[in-house]
């Protein structure tokens, strides 16, 4: 370990210790650890201070750093996935496109570009369910989907999706038959996955743009599925 | 690197928390992070492989008792320092040395766009034979390199059905190292469920992986 490595993790663990004690209180309150929203005070300092020494060296732009958080707080989100699927379950021809070809017919709706430059979808039946995983580190695709949630990249979804789907599923209200087929889909390289899920019953009679509002976040990734018309949205 | 990112098949890790409403970034600073990643990467010191390998050499505990930004943040620092482009005096005192003249960003806003919009594609179009085909029994290596490597532990070993030929990609385990791109081809391969944990696992359930070339072998 290089002494340099040491220093910055020094001064990280010690505010971290800090965060983690106060969230143990949270769980023995809440049952919940929302161990992001115990974050240190020190970490917004330390990055502050760098980011102005990295603007003070003229390495960036701030303008481009703003345009960054921007795009991806506002722009690029689940629902650019979900106009995907809803395309998908109206137009039989762009769904064998999209089977074929995820690159080119997500293009098609304008989408694409970093960490989805290698689109696969995949597509849930009543026979099979598809569940998509980064156990490495935290793989998404984020054209379609924009930046993972928390658990996604969180140690207990990475060590046991893969063990384990099913009990993963039954954790997110998701219950298969057990003739069902299970497919993991570990995001090992650079290929980005989509989940095209089923489309609810009672949907028939929906435009496009209603069934648009059906497709969840979780649902294209493999963990629920979509809703049923009139179901609230509980994400 | 027989690391602690890599978990696939752990027990223990506890139970998955999903947050309902849950913010793109949780605090300002995540979000200066997550830029701060794109724009240094912006002057091409690393790649893609370097920068997940760097979290990778967080050590165990730090790495588990980090949050996601913070690990990003921890390894964003060891990259300035390694790669030159900050020294290590300068993140301590905040201050940027003297001697240093001034750079000019490499990412603008209207370079982040097209970056968002384009993306950094690690496909190469070569002309790069593959060595297995589609419906071809291979054995996953059994390897364990202490660089870094993109094939989980719970596969090492296992026998898989090409399924799929996604074309020739970067390979991670010698660009990591700045130890050139070595196009090759990655399979999306299909492990059964019982292959890889046995008989607890249904019977008709998978895992699918893509696998580089040099991640397989014949079975």
């Amino acid at each position: 370990m290089t002494a340099s490595r040491r220093d910055f993790l020094t001064a990280a663990i010690t505010t971290t210790g800090a965060a983690m004690t106060s969230d143990r209180s949270q769980v023995d309150s809440s049952g919940h650890d929302h161990e992001h929203q115990a974050i240190p005070s020190d970490f917004a300092l330390r990055v502050k201070s760098l980011e102005s020494l990295l603007v003070e060296k003229g390495l960036v732009d701030r303008a481009a750093l703003d345009a960054l958080v921007d795009t991806y707080e506002h722009k690029i989100g689940p629902r650019n996935g979900a106009r995907v699927v809803a395309r998908a379950w109206t137009d039989p021809a762009y769904k064998q496109r999209l089977l074929g070809n995820a690159d080119s017919a997500i293009a098609e709706l304008g989408y694409g570009g970093m960490q989805g430059e290698h689109m696969r979808v995949v597509e849930n039946t009543p026979k099979v369910h598809n569940l998509i995983v980064c156990t490495l580190c935290s793989c998404y695709p984020w054209p379609v989907l924009g930046l993972p949630p928390v658990w996604y990249k969180s140690a207990p979804y990475r060590s046991r999706a893969a063990i384990d789907p099913r009990g993963v599923l039954q954790e997110f209200g998701v219950k298969l038959a057990d003739d069902v087929e299970v497919r993991v889909w570990d995001s090992t390289a650079e290929l980005r996955y989509l989940v095209l899920p089923e489309r609810p019953g009672g949907s028939e009679n929906m435009s496009e743009e209603e069934l648009v509002a059906l497709v969840t976040r979780d649902s294209m990734v493999g963990v629920g599925k979509a809703r049923r018309p009139g179901e609230v949205d509980r994400s | 690197m027989n690391g602690i990112h890599d978990m696939g098949g752990m027990h223990g890790m506890g139970v998955i928390q999903a947050e309902k409403g849950e913010p793109v970034f949780h605090a300002p600073w995540e979000g200066r992070v997550f830029a701060l990643r794109r724009a240094m990467g912006a002057w091409r010191k690393w790649n893609i492989d370097t920068s997940r390998h760097e979290i990778e050499l967080v050590p165990p505990a730090e790495y588990l008792s980090l949050s996601y930004y913070a690990r990003q943040f921890v390894a964003l620092l060891e990259m300035l320092v390694k790669s030159g482009l900050v020294k290590r005096t300068e993140i301590e005192s905040g201050v940027a040395a003297k001697d240093q003249p001034k750079a000019t960003p490499a990412l603008t806003a209207e370079k982040a766009a097209a970056l968002v919009a384009k993306g950094v594609p690690t496909s190469r179009n070569l002309p790069v034979a593959a060595r297995f085909e589609i419906g071809q029994l291979v054995r996953a290596r059994n390897m364990h390199p202490a660089g870094h490597t993109r094939l989980p532990r719970y596969a090492r070993g296992k026998i898989g059905t090409v399924q799929q030929d996604h074309g020739v990609f970067v390979f991670p385990d010698t660009n990591a190292h700045f130890l050139g791109e070595n196009p090759q081809h990655v399979y999306s391969v299909r492990f059964s469920a019982r292959e890889l944990w046995g008989q607890q696992a249904a019977v008709q359930d998978s895992v699918y992986l893509d696998m580089w070339d040099d991640y397989l072998e014949p079975a």
